[in-house]
């Protein structure tokens, strides 16, 4: 069974043809970074009118890509929410239009539940697992039972990892957005230089809390820094990411000991973070559990991802109506 | 009551506090704007805005920077913007800032002192950091209902 996917609920405009739910044949991803850049951030206004502009590009390369047309597909998959209801509107009502003209089924898709199964697109993993889904926007401990079946064990209480990463990013000079700088730093320096906090991390329950990292580092520079010269700035991100990936870390495992749980799923754009990656697979080799990253490619927002649960909920008979309206809040519990 | 209100905190807990009082006194269509530098409490002081406002605490106050607009359910929606990322007045109307911002909610809006235009607004406060712990906080009223509001809120404060 083909699905065409569609992805647009943030900064991202991605289409992506699934066979199967397991086997990616294109995965296609318009990256309106340079838009973006241009403005200096993301300009919402503009991402919707850039979705609506980049969505029929994308499907029709994702379609060529994967050398099918529209009538070789036998379901559309979309991303109902949770993100911005201009920017998911774009993506919903495209996939039905598609949906409507073609006759096939329209399938609705949390946009976390895409990311936390994208390692499925890869290789075998059997549930239960744990999910670690960290990006800008989302910092979530989840237990997942199967597909449909997830419960929230922990959350962050102020900042997202990705937007801790970025927010130190420009607070070191680095400009914004510069949590990947930030990873590239750290491997130059030395992360026991400055003792950064590690919020909440004795604490009990899966929560997390950034902020206090970020006003920490304020702390340690200053509001407005002169350059930092290369080594100091080296050993103060290497300080940041070991706080980060201490924190992120340890609370992960610690979930996945209290719930019984011996497979870890670390998924969103900041599973990209090399530090977080070495971490867990140093973690990993003690032989208590493993850990599954997706590939880089599918670890930032696309439309692959959301072709395991799509294809799932398919089989099922979960079809949406045509009547389906995006949700800007929407808990991964509640889907 | 003048229109300008000068209020110091002595920890993240105390803005937090002053966050949670204007929560309680708040009315429908409440529009506050926040401004300040990284790390100097906004979102901090809009946590104890939805603690005010009986916002669950199982649904965590964030930050919006990524998500651009969090909504909260409590006395009264609280609709929780943050402009970080945005630039010009024309990136809100996508947002639905209009809809939200003269229905019967309260918008609390970080960052948008980011806008060339000025927002139409009844309270605006300005946070400053003065050390690692320390705060002050300057809230402006700029219409009737703001200068009552502050007047509730400096009295409020005053009798602690």
């Amino acid at each position: 069974m083909l699905i065409l996917c569609i992805e647009s609920s943030c900064d991202e405009t991605a289409a992506a043809v699934v066979r199967d739910g397991r086997q990616v044949l294109s995965n296609v991803v318009a990256s309106q970074v340079d838009v973006h850049a241009r403005y200096g951030g993301v300009v919402p206004e503009l991402a919707s009118r850039k979705h609506v502009e980049a969505l029929p590009v994308v499907i029709e390369q994702a379609l060529a890509e994967a050398g099918v047309t529209l009538a070789g597909i036998d379901g559309f998959g979309v991303t109902r929410g949770p993100g911005l209801l201009g920017a998911l509107l774009t993506g919903l009502s495209t996939a039905k239009a598609l949906a409507w003209a073609t006759g096939k089924p329209l399938v609705a898709v949390h946009h976390m539940e895409g990311h936390i199964l994208a390692p499925l697109l890869e290789g075998e993993l059997d549930f239960p697992f744990l999910a670690l889904a960290v990006s800008g926007g989302h910092t979530h401990l989840y237990r997942v039972d199967g597909i449909g079946r997830y419960r929230i064990l922990g959350q962050t209480l102020d900042d997202a990892a990705g937007e801790a990463y970025d927010k130190v990013a420009k607070l070191l000079g680095l400009g914004y957005p510069g949590g990947a700088v930030i990873d590239r730093l750290a491997g130059e320096g030395n992360p026991k230089a400055v003792a950064f906090p590690r919020p909440m991390l004795h604490k009990g329950g899966f929560d997390f809390s950034f902020s206090g990292i970020k006003t920490a580092v304020l702390q340690e520079v200053g509001p407005a820094p002169d350059p930092l010269p290369a080594a100091r700035l080296n050993d103060l991100c290497a300080s940041f990411q070991a706080a980060m990936v201490e924190v992120l870390t340890v609370k992960t495992l610690r979930a996945a000991e209290a719930e019984g749980l011996t497979r870890i799923v670390v998924a969103g754009g900041v599973a990209c973070n090399r530090g977080l990656r070495k971490r867990f697979s140093e973690l990993a080799a003690t032989g208590r559990f493993t850990v599954h990253f997706p590939s880089p490619s599918l670890c930032g927002d696309n439309a692959a991802m959301l072709g395991v649960p799509a294809d799932h909920y398919l089989r099922l008979g979960r079809v949406a109506g045509l009547d389906t309206e995006p949700l800007a809040t929407w808990a991964l519990d509640q889907c | 009551m003048s229109g300008v209100w000068l209020a110091a905190t002595a920890g993240a807990a105390e803005t937090r506090a002053l966050g949670r009082r204007l929560g309680v006194l708040a009315r429908p269509g409440l529009v506050v704007l926040l401004a300040g530098d990284l790390g100097v409490g906004k979102t901090c002081f809009a946590q104890g805005v939805a603690d005010g406002l009986g916002v669950s605490p199982g649904s965590p106050v964030t930050s919006p920077s990524y998500t651009l607009l969090n909504i909260h359910q409590g006395r009264l929606p609280l609709y929780h913007f943050d402009l970080y990322r945005l630039s010009t007045v024309e990136d809100l109307e996508d947002l639905g800032y209009d809809e939200v911002a003269e229905g019967a909610g309260v918008t609390l809006v970080e960052w948008a002192d980011r806008l060339s235009t000025p927002l139409p607004c009844s309270l605006r406060i300005v946070l400053r950091r003065v050390d690692a712990d320390r705060r002050e906080l300057r809230f402006e009223a700029a219409d009737e209902a703001g200068r009552n509001l502050l007047a509730e809120l400096a009295g409020a404060a005053n009798t602690l």
